[in-house]
């Protein structure tokens, strides 16, 4: 005990130190750092000092998510003094407007309270680079600029780009950072790239995304960002599963029925036309977020969490996926026609701006996938994902078999369903279980009750956005909650062959919007006597 | 929020009325992870029952007042019961009369959730040793407050004598986001330090825990001065290369300079009760970094 308080040398520390120069709050730079004690577990980590660079600052994504969540990380204190943040867009603008812009973002979309003194210690770091991507000009300013900012702000020539633009920006700006030398730090310094999805829509766009990138960044840079990832409940799942010895026995073909994965939004596609149309629900969410949520459910025990024990786990298991043999009859896709939803009417996907009437994107998807492994063999997991459903719902559902032998008459458990354990990961984040309880009274029936549990929000009312996390283990460079490019081509390869049987079959089924879907996804389901849960 | 009021009742009347409301309001499952046991005085229970109910917002709890009345009165038990919309668990407020006072345990122990931790918390005066308290002892986790005693640097340095794990001071928590600018400030590689000194107002029970806490890790003599204020005001530390300083005058904006670099502004707020409550339930486990600088407070100032 004496002998661990005694603090390192100074020396050691000093080279120590230098070594790890300025990494986030890793292991390495907790062993050098003489202030810094495993079992201090009140100093949150904080990020090393840094700039984030951020292109395409008036999108969507910047002012609604990033611009926040940015702004609550140093309200939280997990940024470090003299963090910067130097916006890039195709503006005449001086950095006070991109502040303007930020302290509205954060005004409007903050998480935490807003605090005069929190904003001064962010704004005194805001730049902005006007340009074009194309323009070699302007990267040259960037590169000096950033150079300037090392000076004046002591970030040491660590530099994260945040590429919040469309993929088909990222060559050009991609090769700008090589051509600028910022792509490569200096010894002791780190430069990151992070992307969006999607990432790709094949497997062959998804190779040659990858090759842009990392012909100029390593792998171990790239931070692919599935915001889905950030979230507590989806975190919450290894806790549920690896902590506990209630549910990992059961978790298994011995005693589960079925898993079902689902994303139901009762929005449309918005302004996203665009984007949209083409790519599809199922290249839009199966294909990231329900697959990586699977691979979370279904993987075995990684052997601690750093990055690369978990990846492998999840890459191990999407490895296992198998598709049904038949995919007419264990797929289902379907493309909302006008209804009502919610109490308001709506346009059906074919009458909305900017999509052509001989479209045959899907706007509904539901799949049967296997996974071949000894834990798994002949449970299936259904995942759906849809468009202007009846509401706003994202869970993950582990369907348990029934008893094997129930000692009451045929009546008294008629109501009586499947157990089951869901993980809700949206909006009402937390955990329900299903079980069959006995009716208070003489008779002997026994019906299904629902109980909930939901770990307290944080004082704010709302826990930490997905993106305050993500942003923060880019800034430490902690990857374990981003997918590597191998889960990524994993996944395309189990998606490919159900887009292209898909292309073949014409226009999807319509259903009305504000309903639960297509009739062929229930009828998908019927035909293995099961039910979607009613959502 | 539904409130409801027992005048000379027992713990069990007390339990059997909560089960009732909780029945009525339709919400018959309990997800609360915690019992909180506040000990304090009518003057401070408005305070404390109020920071205890937002902490109670990222810990559901059931929240447990313990209200020391008139000793000399006949014994008598007062409850009252507060569940529904602006609280996330349960609030009781206990008040205790007559002998009753010094056996507040067989009231509260009771009406603790059962086998989930227990968190005992004194927001004004604590006892000499909190863990052989009779509330103390149910508990796994005693915070006390040495802001509240007086003066507070004593308070802060008698704590190494009665320290058991689980034992922390809100002095301490307090320090959280100086240590942390701190910490983040020697991610960059720092020279050797030579000797620092803290400043705060007079009588800051935080002060000589910071100076124990770095003087411990750094392996230096720190030192503690008084300032005009408010509160921390600055944090220096000697290299050979030159000063590390965190000073902040205002309570709210702090600046960070260091050698070779341009000073920084560092948002370092004061953070309310409820905040510093709502990070000691975060970690219910033993804090040896508080202890370790607790025990080097009590060997300082001794010398």
């Amino acid at each position: 005990m004496a002998e661990q308080e005694q603090p390192t040398r100074p020396e050691e520390t000093v080279a120590a130190a230098s070594a790890a120069a300025v990494t986030g709050t890793t292991e390495e730079v907790v062993a050098a750092n003489p202030l810094r004690d495993p079992r201090d577990k009140r100093l949150p980590r904080v990020a090393g000092p840094c700039v984030l660079v951020l292109f395409g600052v008036t999108g969507d994504l910047a002012r609604k998510k990033l611009l926040p969540a940015i702004y609550d990380l140093a309200n939280r204190g997990l940024l470090p003094p003299g963090f910067s943040l130097v916006g890039f867009a195709r503006r005449d603008w001086a950095d006070q407007d991109f502040a303007k812009l930020t302290y509205d973002a954060v005004k409007q979309h903050a998480r935490t309270p807003f605090r005069e003194e929190v904003w001064r210690q962010l704004s005194e770091g805001i730049f902005f680079c006007p340009g074009e991507f194309t323009d070699d000009g302007a990267f040259d300013a960037l590169a000096m600029m950033l150079k300037e900012i090392d000076e004046t702000r002591g970030t040491g020539g660590n530099y994260g780009f945040y590429l919040s633009v469309p993929p088909r920006f990222f060559p050009v700006v991609v090769e700008q950072l090589k051509r600028t030398d910022l792509a490569h730090g200096p010894a002791g310094a780190w430069r990151r790239v992070v992307i969006e999805k999607p990432f790709g829509h094949d497997l062959k766009s998804a190779h040659e995304l990858n090759a842009i990138t990392s012909a100029v960044f390593p792998e171990s840079s790239v931070f692919r960002i599935d915001h889905y990832l950030g979230k507590e409940t989806v975190q919450n799942v290894m806790a549920l599963r690896f902590a506990n010895n209630l549910f990992e026995p059961i978790w298994n073909r011995g005693y589960v029925d079925h898993v079902q994965i689902t994303m139901a939004e009762d929005i449309g596609i918005g302004g996203r036309a665009g984007y949209y149309d083409g790519i599809g629900a199922a290249r839009d969410v199966i294909q990231n977020h329900l697959l990586q949520l699977l691979a979370l459910v279904a993987m075995e025990d990684p052997t601690s969490f750093d990055a690369d024990s978990l990846r492998r786990e999840k890459e191990k298991v999407l490895k296992a996926v198998q598709l049904p043999q038949d995919l007419s009859l264990s797929t289902a896709r379907g493309r909302y026609a006008a209804g009502w939803q919610g109490g308001e009417p709506v346009v059906g996907y074919t009458e909305e701006e900017g999509i052509p009437a001989d479209s045959i994107t899907e706007t509904y998807a539901a799949i049967k996938l296997e996974i071949a492994n000894r834990r798994w063999a002949g449970v299936p997991f259904y995942l759906r994902t849809g468009k202007r459903l009846g509401r706003r719902t994202t869970e993950v559902a582990v369907v348990f078999q029934k008893a094997p032998h129930l000692p009451f008459s045929k009546d008294d458990t008629e109501i009586l369903g499947h157990n089951a354990l869901v993980i809700r990961v949206q909006p009402d984040e937390g955990i329900t279980v299903r079980f069959g309880s006995k009716v208070p009274g003489t008779a002997m029936e026994v019906r299904d009750v629902s109980m909930d549990f939901a770990y307290g929000e944080s004082f704010m009312e709302s826990s930490p956005e997905a993106y305050e996390r993500l942003l923060l283990d880019v800034l430490i460079g902690d990857p374990p909650l981003f997918p590597h490019q191998r889960e990524v081509e994993l996944s395309w390869k189990i998606l490919d062959p159900i887009e292209e049987f898909w292309a073949s079959q014409g226009p999807p089924e319509d259903y009305p919007a504000g309903s639960w879907g297509p009739a062929s996804a229930d009828e998908m389901m019927a035909r293995d006597g099961r039910v979607w849960r009613r959502l | 929020m539904t409130s409801f009021m027992l005048t000379d009742t027992t713990a069990s009347k007390i339990s059997s009325q909560l089960t009732h409301l909780r029945h009525q309001l339709g919400s018959p499952a309990v997800g609360m992870v915690l019992t909180l046991v506040v000990v304090c005085d009518e003057g401070s229970q408005y305070d404390a029952v109020r920071a205890a109910t937002e902490a109670a917002r990222e810990h559901p709890s059931r929240i447990l007042v313990v209200i020391t009345r008139d000793e000399t009165e006949p014994n008598r038990l007062d409850a009252e019961l507060r569940v529904g919309e602006s609280t996330p668990g349960e609030v009781i407020l206990l008040r205790l009369y007559g002998e009753l006072t010094r056996h507040a345990d067989s009231v509260v122990s009771p009406l603790l959730l059962t086998d989930t931790p227990v968190v005992a918390w004194w927001p004004k005066e604590s006892p000499e040793v909190p863990a052989e308290d009779p509330v103390g002892a149910l508990a796994q986790r005693r915070i006390v407050d040495a802001r509240a005693a007086t003066p507070s640097v004593r308070a802060i340095a008698s704590r190494a004598r009665s320290y058991v794990p689980g034992d922390t001071d809100l002095a301490w928590t307090r320090l959280t986001p100086w240590r942390s600018l701190l910490a983040a400030a020697f991610d960059q590689p720092v020279g050797k330090v030579r000797k620092g000194v803290v400043e705060a107002s007079p009588d800051h029970s935080s002060a000589p825990l910071l100076a124990a806490w770095l003087g411990e890790r750094l392996g230096v003599p720190v030192k503690v001065a008084e300032s005009g204020g408010p509160g921390l005001t600055t944090v220096k530390l000697t290299t050979a290369e030159g000063d590390i300083v965190i000073t902040r005058s205002d309570a709210r904006l702090a600046t960070l300079s260091r050698p070779g670099q341009p000073d920084r502004q560092v948002a370092l707020t004061r953070r309310p009760t409820a905040e510093l409550l709502a990070e000691e339930l975060r970690r219910l486990d033993p804090d040896e970094v508080y202890e370790a600088a607790v025990r080097r407070v009590a060997r300082t100032s001794k010398s």
